[in-house]
């Protein structure tokens, strides 16, 4: 990589205390969350985070393919999550890598784990997650569109799942960090929360913290995923609010 | 948990103790014995057929299961892939397995027509109590309808019955949680009915000059451009 020499960093924390975009460290970037987006699938969500756009559809239960991943006591949930080639400043090769691989692995298994998949055997829970514009956090950003969808589809679960990133910049502890603070900070932290158990199921992190520093991110982190949770809940509201209908059958 | 009760699905709870219930808002169809249903053909083996019922799994549909004299392998003759059939669920078990007979009244293979799928949590309101809704959309459209408990509701007559039917089946799927459902649909029945030609229901803001002498046959770009046009006035 070279030389990036220090005056080549950006500053990502001011005297102040605010980040690049004006935040404050313990504060979110906006977040939209539009439940029942797509009509085909079983149930949808889109989610504008900051700059990222994700979509996500769900499909099923239904029948497995390829077949020989059915299990005869429970659902399999299937994830897929890709970026669209246009959803970052180079053009990103189309298709699975190494990356989008282990995300759509982790995404799963955080579903897996609030799913009641054993209510439909032999089945399978497709999720597909992609992403139309990229700026940090998506696969947080994809796991509470993905979590939106499948709740839409009327799949039961324990919980929805709310997730964030926390991060390290400038030396401080950060919530939900946007793409020069993830490229430029010292430690990013994703991690996905079951809000009603405290439980978490999705963590991972790049960088290196403190024992204190983590368990200061951790703290931060369930707050902004209970923040999060609220806009999820509302967003599945708010599809089946008593709007007036537009229309001829008005 | 705690005392509480936490649903699993969403929905909208039913407050009628002591019974906590929720009723849910979506999901796939969930089988029930006795539930008469309509699907289509997926696949085609030389004992049975399997249905796609829009249930988490296929429903195999046996040959003995059926009104006809089947010879095994010979069961391509009588239903291919695709063909729409209206069956009545007889058997589940614990497994997820389905077993659908062809055996009773009502039931069969589905000649002609059109297959509408709506939520199946919204059939209860097509069919409407004791049949009223239904009864009301055939009254006013003359189209012969078959609703399955599964969403899906096969629709025939006049091409133009056919649209508005399926015009209201798509108002009662989106708005079907709603109140006032059925004033809103005898008034958009009977308003439609007085307008006469289908492009007559063309709202206001797209006047169509005169009439052409031969309408084409494709009115689906009309509806469309007019669709386009409420999302604008009504964002």
């Amino acid at each position: 990589m070279g030389n990036i020499g220090a005056k080549d960093v950006p500053v990502l924390l001011s005297p102040e205390g605010l980040r690049i975009d004006g935040r404050r460290l313990d504060e979110l970037r906006p977040l939209r969350i539009e439940a029942g987006a797509l009509h085909q699938a079983d149930g949808s969500a889109y989610v504008e985070w900051g700059a990222n756009k994700v979509m996500a559809a769900v499909y099923g239960p239904r029948e497995v393919h390829p077949r020989h991943l059915q299990q005869n006591n429970k659902a399999v949930i299937q994830c897929r999550y890709n970026m669209a080639a246009f959803s970052v400043d180079e053009r990103k090769r189309p298709g699975l890598d190494r990356r989008s691989q282990e995300i759509s692995k982790v995404i799963a298994e955080a579903f897996e784990s609030v799913v009641f998949a054993e209510e439909f055997p032999r089945t399978s829970i497709d999720v597909y997650i992609e992403v139309l514009q990229a700026n940090a956090g998506t696969r947080c950003a994809g796991l509470v569109a993905g979590s939106v969808a499948l709740a839409d589809a009327g799949i039961p679960m324990v919980d929805l799942l709310p997730a964030v990133a926390v991060g390290k910049i400038g030396g401080a502890i950060a919530l939900d960090l946007k793409k020069e603070e993830d490229n430029f900070g010292e430690a990013d932290l994703p991690m996905a929360l079951v809000p009603q158990s405290g439980r978490l199921v999705l963590l991972q992190m790049e960088g290196h913290m403190t024992e204190e520093e983590l368990s200061q991110a951790l703290d931060l982190g369930v707050k902004g995923c209970r923040d999060i949770y609220e806009k999820m809940k509302q967003a599945l509201r708010e599809r089946y609010a008593p709007t007036p209908v537009p229309g001829a059958l008005a | 948990m705690g005392g509480k009760v936490y649903a699993s699905v969403l929905g909208l709870v039913s407050p009628r103790p002591p019974v906590v219930q929720v009723i849910p808002l979506s999901g796939r169809y969930i089988p029930r014995p006795n539930d008469v249903v309509i699907g289509t053909v997926t696949d085609v083996q030389g004992t049975f057929w399997l249905l796609d019922i829009g249930a988490p799994r296929w429903a195999p549909l046996h040959m003995t299961g059926t009104p006809w004299k089947v010879d095994i392998g010979e069961t391509e003759r009588y239903l291919r892939v695709r063909d729409a059939v209206i069956v009545q669920v007889e058997s589940l078990d614990p497994t997820g397995r389905i077993g659908v007979t062809m055996l009773g009244e009502g039931l069969g293979k589905l000649e002609g027509g059109t297959i509408v799928h709506i939520s199946p949590a919204r059939v209860p309101r097509v069919v409407g109590r004791d049949g009223s809704m239904i009864q009301t959309i055939t009254r006013h459209t003359g189209a012969q309808i078959a609703v399955g408990q599964n969403g899906r509701i096969w629709v025939d007559g006049t091409p133009e019955a056919i649209r508005r039917v399926s015009d209201v089946l798509r108002f009662i799927d989106e708005h079907g949680h709603r109140p006032g459902l059925t004033e809103r649909v005898g008034s958009y029945l009977r308003a439609t009915a007085e307008a006469g030609p289908p492009r007559e229901t063309a709202p206001e803001g797209a006047p169509h000059v005169g009439f052409a002498p031969t309408v084409p046959p494709e009115d689906e770009t009309e509806p469309g451009g007019d669709r386009d046009s409420y999302d604008t006035q009504d964002p």
